[in-house]
């Protein structure tokens, strides 16, 4: 099969040529170390300040509260770790959501054995967060609010703006994952009163390897990574120029062309979710219909697994994911799928499919077909479906 | 090995054996036998698998057919095909000789994280002949009470959704 539909633009994004292209002179050419007196280092240091530029001005941030991290998991443990240890003393109190990615949930983990308390707040149906939850939620002593932009499975995105508001109101700094969301949809911290956000590269066509948390002025975290004195004594290490080069790149890309780009994959989105829950039955979509990332599909198929639809479909030539628990490694399936109230049989049969720009209407079509005559040839074997069919007489 | 390229070959491309990803592709014995000597149902769906094996059993003990039903992952779906084909034709004791390491021998071993499934076609096979003996009143050399029949449990699952 020489045809291949990348449809796992949420796990990871191609770099585009672009992207290396600007990437390039800087491991060959212009190698310098951003640090040195000599013009070959002082000359790393523009494309940096150029793309720290760039991301302030998608976020409506200043260049001086954007620092470069190895990715968005280091920009997560930053956001939380440092906040909780520069905080406590007001407070040992967190509060985060259920379906959070693990970089959140596990140094949350972290941080409650460390004496921390962390309230994981419920979604509804859709993955939303419960507005008055949070509210109550909040205590004198809570010091953190960390709530994703958009989630990684089901494409949900929060009600950042009101988040930001009451978090806000209670002077509680507020956190958010926006590992998804950057690039995807406009984010304006100072609008949505964000105080930290975090974000990967590679999600935007941009390099693996490289990320960033924005930190308003004024929010008191210290250093995560000890060592020399870049990123504003803030951030040890030899700074990843090519990294921030591409990135610098792939944001200015990701602003140029968002508007249009949005509306291109909401079309497809929308009509991929309306034909599929058409015309495969016993189907449902998760996630909010309309809330939710342009480029994110994700569908539970009753009485078929995951891991086997993913095989099928990489047969055809198809990328996706799914959050059955055989592809993540444990005996239980994602839980993002658990905390919208999925009984465990019906997460195992999720599948996410996330577009790019590149995807066309016909590798959507393609993929349909491809769906559904995997999901018909798997309930054919499924004992659940045989059970099923024989209670409902058919 | 990888080539020299760095794009892996046709072994490394896939994380199941060759014969694995050939009884996934196409599996053996799929279906259904109306009135079978014994059917089994073992897993969970909350654990993500469920397999269902139905044997058709002679009067001389000897398994005529086997068929399958699976509801799992690529290993589940090998390992139940794997499994009615190598019980087919056999005898009784015979079957019962038929373990999770001959299934996963056959077929030229499962990642680690997969062997679960093995297990559960052996438990799938005892739990179908289980069936057959309690049905004909006979005592099989060996063979005890399956552990796990999720045909039960399941149905207030089902009505969640």
């Amino acid at each position: 099969m020489s045809r291949l539909i990348y449809l796992d633009n949420a796990a990871t994004t191609k770099t585009v040529p672009e992207v290396v292209e600007a990437m390039l002179p800087y491991f060959t050419e212009h190698y310098g170390n951003a640090s040195s007196i000599y013009s070959l280092g002082r000359d790393s240091k523009e494309p940096m300040n150029a793309a720290r530029k760039t991301i302030a001005d998608v976020l409506g941030a200043k260049e001086n509260e954007i620092y470069f991290t190895a990715g968005g998991s280091e920009a997560d443990n930053w956001a939380l770790k440092a906040t909780a240890e520069a905080y406590q003393e007001k407070g040992k109190h967190i509060i985060t959501t259920k379906i959070e990615h693990h970089a959140i949930l596990h140094t949350c983990e972290y941080l409650e054995k460390r004496g921390f308390e962390v309230t994981y707040l419920d979604v509804d149906e859709f993955g939303v967060v419960k507005l008055d939850q949070l509210e109550k939620a909040i205590r004198p002593d809570t010091i953190l609010i960390s709530v994703m932009f958009a989630n990684n499975e089901i494409g949900t995105i929060e009600p950042i703006r009101e988040i930001g508001e009451i978090a806000h109101k209670h002077g509680i700094l507020f956190h958010t994952d926006a590992v998804q969301a950057f690039g995807q949809v406009p984010i304006s911290v100072d609008e949505m009163q964000i105080d930290m956000l975090s974000s990967s590269g590679h999600k935007l066509h941009g390099p693996k390897g490289i990320g960033f948390l924005y930190i308003r002025k004024g929010v008191k975290i210290r250093s995560f990574v000890h060592g020399g004195a870049q990123e504003r004594k803030r951030r040890a290490g030899t700074e990843n120029i090519p990294g921030i080069a591409g990135y610098g790149k792939a944001a200015e890309i990701a602003a140029a062309t968002m508007e249009e780009r949005i509306k291109k994959e909401t079309e497809l989105r929308d009509y991929m979710i309306g034909r599929v829950l058409k015309e495969v039955p016993y189907t449902r979509l998760n996630g909010h219909p309309k809330k939710r990332l342009p480029n994110n599909v994700n569908f539970s198929f009753q009485f078929v697994e995951g891991e086997s639809l993913l095989i099928m479909l990489d047969m055809d030539g198809i990328c996706a994911s799914s959050g059955s628990a055989c592809t993540s490694g444990s005996l239980d399936p994602s839980h993002v799928l658990l905390a919208i109230g999925l009984p465990h049989e019906i997460a195992h049969g999720s599948l996410r499919l996330t577009m790019s720009e590149e995807t066309t209407k016909e590798d959507i079509d393609f993929t349909i077909e491809s769906i559904k005559k995997i999901v018909e040839r798997m309930r054919s074997m499924s004992p659940l479906y045989e059970d099923f069919i024989k209670k409902s007489g058919k | 090995m990888a080539a020299a390229g760095g794009v892996p070959n046709q072994e490394e491309k896939y994380m199941y054996s060759e014969k694995v990803m050939d009884h996934f592709q196409n599996p053996r014995n799929v279906g259904e036998i109306e009135n079978p000597s014994g059917v089994g149902t073992v897993g969970n769906a909350k654990c993500g698998d469920i397999m269902r094996i139905y044997l058709d059993i002679d009067d001389n003990g000897i398994i005529r057919d086997c068929k399958f039903k699976t509801f799992g992952c690529g290993a589940a779906v090998a390992t139940s095909s794997m499994a009615t084909e190598l019980v087919k034709g056999k005898s009784i004791q015979e079957a019962m000789e038929v373990t999770n390491k001959a299934v996963m021998e056959a077929l030229d071993g499962l990642p680690p994280v997969k062997v679960h499934c093995s297990l559960l076609a052996e438990e799938a096979i005892h739990a179908a002949l289980w069936d057959y003996a309690e049905k004909n009143h006979i005592k099989i050399t060996g063979l005890t009470k399956p552990k796990s029949d999720i045909h039960e449990g399941e149905e207030a699952e089902q009505e969640e959704y």
